[in-house]
């Protein structure tokens, strides 16, 4: 598989920027794995995080091309920096009898949060990097999963340690 | 200041621009625009027959006068119309600012009468586009337009004006500057990186100038002259590039790529060191991309960086204006020992006018029947190589391309990007509005005249005196040319019947010459330039004469077709 790149931007807060982006990687055949996107502390900007796939000329000309666009500020490939990544999942499982206290566990060990209970099932809050939450929903999938949603890739950028 | 209609404020920002023509079309929710435009005499607006000619003339007066072209349509299909056009200048990089009426704001997006998102359309082929929500941005917004349009890689930019915002009233503040904190363009060239470059160039045995519209649209044709001379460099170029170095210069190698000269794509094959400026490596130059230059480290100079190794890998990568980083070449080349380098250069060169002379373009003559080419040659000729000439495209665009020498910078105008078939006509057009009195020559095929021809009644109307020199062969010529060489012949929807083009022009009440026979050419061409009117000039030409040489598609560019 190609190498994945996490790649923050910068964009004026304006109507229309997400499609300018979006449209960028569809009609240059680029790939999008994950998006997410937020206004900053600063309204009038947003920051963007896209995971995407490709080899170095590939991920060379998704900066240079998202340069390009007047309404992006500033392009950043975190993968070329030491960062953290974080998704979050929210996921509906199955859990009656013996089975709630098994997913109570797992939720425990993996730090999940219970933010819903219902006699049958419980929600739980997933964060974490992107294997971590394969391998919490492949656990959990045994006990059946009713629902679930996932964010994007979230990344920033380490501080320096000295 | 008084208030003012969101009308007024458009005209008095196009007049800050000193925009003194605009190409349009009328509709209703851009009448408010067109009532003010009344009172501003200053202005010329050129009524067109079809809103994509208003973006093709738009592009050709650009493209001939160096300043920003203005079309201005109403909405829904009075937009949709443009998109060809605008698609087309953003390949070329041509610098227009194309104004498209829109529904009120209120009924966006409720699929009004004549409403489309013409910003969503036209998102990925404008360098940027806008809609104006509000009054208070417009003239800010307008200004950055423009703005945006000429400045760094040049390109089209489209501004959405709902009704409403052209109605409404307020006290508009007309910005002194634009600044805008994410588009910052990069003139000047990396000293480090020139320096480099020199170095490289110094030391090639055989190296070539590749040269691309970026010449043309950075004015830098004077600063490759120097600097290729000065090095003794050959040269050769894009399509786009064609005028940006002198057609008669002892360096010059013709066009290369797909149907460049013999010459041209030897020298890039065998090339040491190949110095990109302002070109592009589309791959109707590189053919087959991993057998392109195999020999040489590439310069690659170019004020976008997303060109620079797109399709290539460059080994020095120059972010910068040609005019700038060419200037920067040659004053550091001045501080350098001198050195013979003509003697340096003695033997490439040989190599080089070797090629020239071994396949020249050339084609056979007839007694007979017209050869296209043979046209090309005379209109060079008879006007002494001093037309403007804008093209269609197909074999037309290619002959014009090999057979008119041209020797100025902004003399072709051709969709080269895009190829668009309809493009030559309205933007001949476009130049005879910015270049008033010059000789313009459309050189067009009998089948692309057809998709902007309504367009006679506006030159006849505005009296341009618009010249069309149609290479008619009853076919599509170009496509008939790729049935005969790679399909058996099997000429399959490309015979085709034309009309009457004499009795066309008298219609629309131009003057129509026709020629049959090669001892006509000459004749029709004289005639036609001493008519102070629109001509239509219809040659009657060989049907089957396939543009030479050819490096057919996926081919390495050293295995062109001859003959």
């Amino acid at each position: 598989m190609e190498p994945r790149h996490t790649i923050s931007v910068w964009v004026d807060n304006t109507p229309g920027v997400l499609s300018r982006v979006t449209g960028l990687f569809s009609g240059r055949g680029f790939n999008i794995e994950s998006l997410c996107v937020a206004e900053t502390m600063d309204p009038a900007v947003s920051r963007i995080t896209i995971l995407s796939t490709g080899d170095e000329q590939i991920i060379e000309q998704i900066i240079k091309q998202l340069h390009k666009l007047i309404n992006v500020i500033k392009v950043v490939d975190l993968s070329e920096l030491d960062h953290v990544e974080r998704e979050m999942a929210l996921v509906t499982v199955k859990a009656e009898d013996k089975s709630r206290a098994e997913v109570l566990r797992i939720a425990d060990i993996f730090r999940c949060r219970v933010v819903d209970v219902s006699p049958h099932t419980y929600t739980l809050e997933i964060t974490g990097n992107h294997e971590k939450i394969g391998a919490v929903l492949s656990l959990l999938k045994n006990h059946g999963i009713l629902d679930e949603v996932r964010t994007g890739t979230l990344a920033i950028q380490r501080s320096k340690k000295d | 200041m008084k208030k003012m209609t969101g009308a007024q404020i458009f005209l008095e920002c196009l007049k800050r621009e000193e925009v003194k023509h605009i190409f349009g079309y009328p509709g209703g929710v851009v009448l408010d625009i067109y009532d003010e435009l009344t009172r501003h005499p200053e202005i010329r607006h050129i009524l067109v027959r079809h809103e994509q000619a208003a973006a093709h003339a738009a592009d050709g007066y650009a493209r001939a006068s160096s300043k920003v072209g203005v079309a201005l349509v109403t909405s829904g299909p009075g937009a949709t119309n443009t998109v060809t056009g605008i698609a087309s200048a953003y390949m070329d990089s041509i610098p227009i600012v194309v104004f498209t009426g829109q529904v009120p704001t209120a009924l966006i997006g409720n699929d009004a009468f004549q409403e489309v998102d013409i910003v969503g359309i036209t998102r990925p082929c404008t360098k940027h586009n806008y809609l104006v929500k509000d009054v208070n941005q417009l003239a800010y917004t307008i200004h950055e337009a423009f703005h945006i349009a000429r400045s760094g890689r040049p390109g089209p930019v489209l501004v959405d004006l709902p009704k409403d915002i052209i109605q409404a009233r307020t006290v508009p503040e007309f910005p002194k500057e634009i600044k805008i904190r994410s588009y910052q363009p990069t003139y000047h060239a990396n000293p480090r990186q020139v320096k480099r470059a020199l170095e490289m160039i110094m030391a090639a045995k055989k190296p070539v100038l590749y040269t691309g519209g970026g010449i043309i649209l950075s004015n830098a044709a004077e600063e490759l002259r120097v600097f290729a001379e000065a090095m003794q460099i050959p040269v050769t170029s894009t399509l786009m590039g064609l005028g940006g170095f002198p057609g008669d210069s002892p360096l010059w190698m013709g066009m290369l790529g797909m149907h460049g000269t013999y010459c041209a794509n030897m020298a890039v094959s065998e090339s040491d060191v190949l110095i990109a400026v302002g070109a592009r490596f589309d791959d109707r130059i590189t053919g087959k991309l991993s057998e392109f230059a195999p020999h040489a480290k590439i310069i690659h100079i170019d004020i976008d960086p997303s060109s620079i190794s797109k399709n290539v890998s460059v080994d020095i990568p120059i972010v910068g204006d040609c005019k700038d980083a060419l200037h920067q070449l040659y004053d550091l080349l001045q501080d350098k020992p001198p050195r013979d380098w003509a003697e340096v250069r003695a033997q490439w060169l040989d190599t080089v006018h070797d090629w020239e002379k071994r396949h020249p373009l050339t084609y056979a003559w007839s007694d007979t029947v017209i050869k296209p080419q043979y046209v090309v040659e005379k209109l060079w000729e008879l006007t002494k190589g001093e037309a403007y000439i804008t093209t269609e495209v197909g074999q037309n665009q290619m002959w014009a391309a090999q057979f008119y020498k041209f020797k100025r910078p902004r003399q072709l105008m051709t969709s080269g990007g895009l190829g668009v078939m309809g493009y030559g006509f309205p933007a001949a057009m476009g130049v005879q509005m910015a270049k008033p009195g010059a000789t313009v020559i459309d050189i067009a095929g009998d089948g692309s005249i057809q998709m902007n021809i309504q367009e006679l009644i506006t030159v006849v109307e505005n009296e341009l005196p618009v010249k069309i020199a149609i290479l008619n062969n009853s076919y599509l010529g170009m496509v008939r040319q790729w049935q005969q060489l790679f399909y058996e012949k099997r000429y399959s929807s490309t015979p085709m019947r034309a009309p009457d083009f004499v009795k066309l022009a008298d219609a629309y009440g131009a003057v129509g010459l026709r020629a049959t026979k090669p001892e006509e050419v000459v004749p029709v061409i004289q005639k036609a330039l001493e008519t102070p009117k629109p001509v239509i000039m219809d040659f009657r030409v060989e049907p089957e004469e396939c543009v030479m040489p050819m490096v057919p598609a996926g081919k390495a560019m050293h295995e062109m077709l001859l003959a």
